[in-house]
């Protein structure tokens, strides 16, 4: 299935992006390109809706690490309602520590800067 | 600024290829593509052979050496990718996650067949894997049979090394400051009990850390991590029809993989998950002040003798890897089969670019290696002494600050505890420790000497060396549990299948009065008496100590001394035991606690047995049933040792251990004037009283005298 990410802002520093398909080293390029668009905005909080990604390889999950060093300590990074596979392996790979993973959209969490 | 060789010359089929580097060995990224390189000093002819994930049949062969296309104008030339005897291309566009890859060797030699004795066993029917593969597929789940009509079992895969490790590095904590705990990854968590979530992992070990910290262990030392194959010898117990696999872990198929079967990732689709859970769970326990150990196994490789498979080495470069006899059969000194060539240059680069790897990119703070005097032999088998791999070990940059350790023997007879060639910077697992606590505690009479030099730190072996030299164990994952060892006379091995002929009878164990499990009660307040009198006298012994998984609860194998096939309850830890057990934990944590509270007793430097710190007494001193008398004769079992140092909070330690079946009044050094003496462990006592917290030892009402029970111990503290 083809990856896609589009991103919106929600609100003054908050952007989200939209995540459906595989994420393997053949579509991570899509996603860190977004992630780099995203970045310029300098968001507070960057909220990843990962309910439509059905795989997560270690590519992807380097996005992730990628995401983390751009955007830098200050800001949070929310990982909404992932599968069951893409949960194990965020926890598996120790990724669930520097993220927060939310099984649901909680907009008092996400929208609070 | 781009790099001007990221382009393809050359083509062979679909694939654009370029003359690759040769270093790195083995399968690396590289800008557009993956680099290959794999040596062999005597092959001519290799081919690099790649298979996408599962199949059965090559996607395609790419010979090293042969006619190409040129890739920008498709003129046909012959082309040589090979830089002296290392075969090295660069292969663009590789599906990173999708591909699997072997190599195919031939030289000019003979064929030799299959148990015939021979020197180069090249055959092109053969797709071996390289020995530098970072990840390798084949046996992604722990102990799911294979197709055995695989023609390529074990194969190689591509993995990323980036890993973000934030901070992390190895820890560089002292040796005389740990306390190891020596334990299997899977049997650490696969029984039901542990309560984790994926059972039997790497990511697993992560769940138990709290457990770690509360027993109070800063180091675990893990059996081997690395791909082995866990049906090497698999067979079927004949009478319970029970699968047997190879459980330990010690028969090599290669050295720079995490076993993927150890791993949750294990059956994802993409190799670097392994990879990247080992190195997560490695940095969780250095954010934990945990440091890790591997067991390494240079000594010999799953391939076995001239009827064992042919998987990596022996079709790669049988002369360079294996130590032959001079009519080209195997060398055995490892009981195993074969006998991996270690001072030969060739190998002995790989054992150090092997545990560089190691340490570099998994961050591991220290090696021990397995059947260790091996290292020490010339490749026709004789011991060297100066051997060139230990002392390349011994003064490597990478290495400089790994622990090394050493199981000083092997099977061919050569013992080196105390002689292992260290150049000052080895440690060894000193077996002269465990068999004299041993004996002592079985109440063999006359150990009392041999003991006043085990707790000391073993001077007479390691002197110039440092106590550090010596990891003290009484027992480890071969031989008996420490349980076991005083609830068992004789080794009970029936479950292997063996007829119970296999296994040490030099056990030196004694079972209380009952062979196995009773429901005497005096019997088994005697059992846990005597563990915590071995756990006492470990723990504030000088040298380094090291408790096996499951001691610290009294962890049973049911008598079973050699447990390298089970797969089942026989090696798990049980955690239902620190419940039952409870008594056994708390015991162990305190005098863990003691041990790291009190320098003295982890002190680098050897005792030099007179007054150094000022207070009229020496810095470690022997004591019988009559102060400053300790009692050396044939049938004593009784000793007691007294350290004074002017660090506080240590001032003033006496232990004592009474072997005897009778109890015994000691007379207790006098101190100076201002200090008392205050009682932290007592084993004759029920639980809790039989050890106190740490810092607030209750004061004894009786100064001058102290009456020992019968097979007990003693901590005092004088402050």
């Amino acid at each position: 299935m083809a990856f896609n990410a589009v991103s919106e802002t929600v609100k003054p520093g908050v952007v989200k992006i939209t995540l459906s398909g595989e994420l393997d080293a053949n579509s991570a390029g899509v996603f860190r390109s977004e992630i780099e668009n995203v970045a310029s905005q300098k968001p507070k909080h960057l909220v990843l809706l990962m309910e439509g990604v059905g795989y997560m390889a270690s590519a992807g999950v380097r996005v992730l690490v990628f995401a983390k060093q751009k955007m830098g300590a200050g800001v949070d990074i929310f990982v909404v309602a992932p599968q069951e596979s893409v949960l194990e392996t965020l926890q598996l790979t120790g990724m669930n520590q520097a993220l927060y993973i939310l099984e649901k959209y909680d907009a008092a969490r996400i929208e609070n800067v | 600024m781009e790099r001007i060789d990221i382009y393809a010359t050359h083509q062979f089929k679909t694939f654009k290829l370029r003359p690759g580097r040769p270093y790195p060995f083995g399968a690396n990224h590289v800008h557009g593509g993956v680099n290959f390189s794999i040596f062999s000093s005597h092959a001519s002819f290799c081919t690099l052979v790649l298979f996408e994930k599962g199949k059965d049949v090559p996607l395609v062969e790419i010979p090293f050496r042969g006619m190409f296309l040129d890739a920008q104008t498709g003129e046909p030339f012959w082309g040589d990718f090979r830089i002296g005897n290392v075969f090295c291309m660069t292969v663009f566009d590789i599906d990173i996650e999708n591909i699997e890859y072997g190599y195919r060797f031939d030289g000019v030699y003979q064929h030799v067949a299959k148990g015939e004795p021979g020197f180069n066993r090249f055959s092109f029917d053969n797709i071996l894997l390289d020995p530098y593969a970072r990840s390798v597929a084949g046996r992604e789940v722990w102990g799911t049979p294979p197709d055995w009509n695989n023609i390529f079992p074990h194969r190689g895969r591509l993995v990323m090394d980036d890993f973000d490790w934030q901070e992390d590095r190895p820890l560089e904590n002292k040796l005389e400051d740990l306390v190891i705990y020596e334990m299997h990854v899977r049997g650490f968590t696969a029984h039901p009990s542990s309560g984790v979530k994926y059972r039997g992992t790497f990511s697993a070990i992560r769940e138990k850390i709290p457990y770690l910290k509360d027993l109070g262990v800063n180091c675990i030392e893990l059996l081997p991590i690395y791909e082995f194959d866990e049906f090497d010898g698999s067979r079927i117990h004949p009478e319970t029809g029970e699968r047997l696999l190879n459980y330990w872990g010690y028969s090599t198929i290669n050295f720079f993989s995490p076993k993927a079967g150890f791993a949750a990732t294990g059956k994802s689709k993409d190799g670097t998950m392994v990879v990247d859970e080992l190195k997560t769970t490695v940095k969780t326990l250095h954010q934990n002040g945990i440091e890790v150990i591997l067991d390494v196994v240079f000594n010999h490789t799953a391939e076995g003798n001239e009827f064992g498979p042919t998987i990596s080495f022996r079709g790669i470069d049988n002369v360079t890897y294996y130590m032959l006899t001079p009519e080209g059969y195997y060398y055995n000194f490892s009981g195993t089969g074969n006998t991996l060539n270690c001072n030969n240059p060739i190998v002995r680069n790989m054992v150090i670019d092997c545990l560089r790897y190691w340490a570099s990119e998994y961050h591991i703070d220290g090696f021990r290696f397995d059947l260790a005097a091996i290292l020490g032999r010339d490749q026709s088998g004789a011991p060297l002494s100066n051997p060139p791999l230990l002392e390349s070990l011994a003064y490597d940059p990478v290495l400089a600050k790994c622990k090394l350790i050493a199981e000083a023997w092997d099977a061919g007879g050569l013992y080196q505890v105390g002689s292992f060639p260290a150049y000052g910077r080895w440690a060894e697992w000193n077996g002269k420790y465990r068999d004299t606590l041993r004996r002592f505690i079985k109440s063999e009479g006359g150990i009392a000497a041999e003991l006043s030099k085990r707790v000391a730190g073993s001077p007479d072996l390691y002197r110039g060396r440092g106590t550090s030299a010596s990891i003290n164990f009484i027992s480890c994952h071969d031989g008996f549990t420490l349980m076991d060892m005083v609830s068992y006379n004789e080794k009970h091995n029936y479950a292997n299948g063996e007829n119970n002929q296999d296994g040490a009878n030099d056990n030196n164990s004694w079972n209380c009065g009952w062979e196995g499990p009773t429901d005497d009660q005096g019997i088994n307040e005697l059992r846990h008496r005597q563990v915590k009198n071995a756990a006492a006298l470990l723990l504030t012994s000088e040298g380094v100590p090291m408790i096996l998984m499951g001691d610290e609860v009294g962890r049973t194998q049911q008598g079973n001394n050699n447990t390298y096939c089970h797969d089942n309850e026989l090696n798990w830890m049980d955690w239902e035991l620190t419940q039952k057990n409870a008594d056994l934990f708390r015991f162990f944590k305190s005098c863990v606690k003691f041990r790291q509270a009190h320098p003295v007793l982890r002190r680098a430097d050897h005792f030099q047995y007179y007054d150094t710190s000022g207070w009229g007494y020496p810095d470690i001193s022997f004591h019988g049933t009559r102060a400053w008398y300790p009692d050396w004769s044939e049938n004593s079992r009784v000793l007691a040792f007294l350290l004074c140092s002017k660090q506080a909070p240590d001032d003033f330690i006496y232990v004592a251990a009474n072997s005897h079946w009778d109890g015994l009044w000691m007379e207790l050094p006098q101190l100076p004037a201002d200090k008392h003496w205050h009682v932290f462990v007592n084993t004759s006592m029920q639980s809790p009283y039989d050890v106190w917290e740490v810092g607030s030892e209750p004061l004894l009402e009786e100064q001058s005298h102290f009456f020992m029970g019968p097979r007990s111990s003693i901590i005092l503290v004088g402050r």
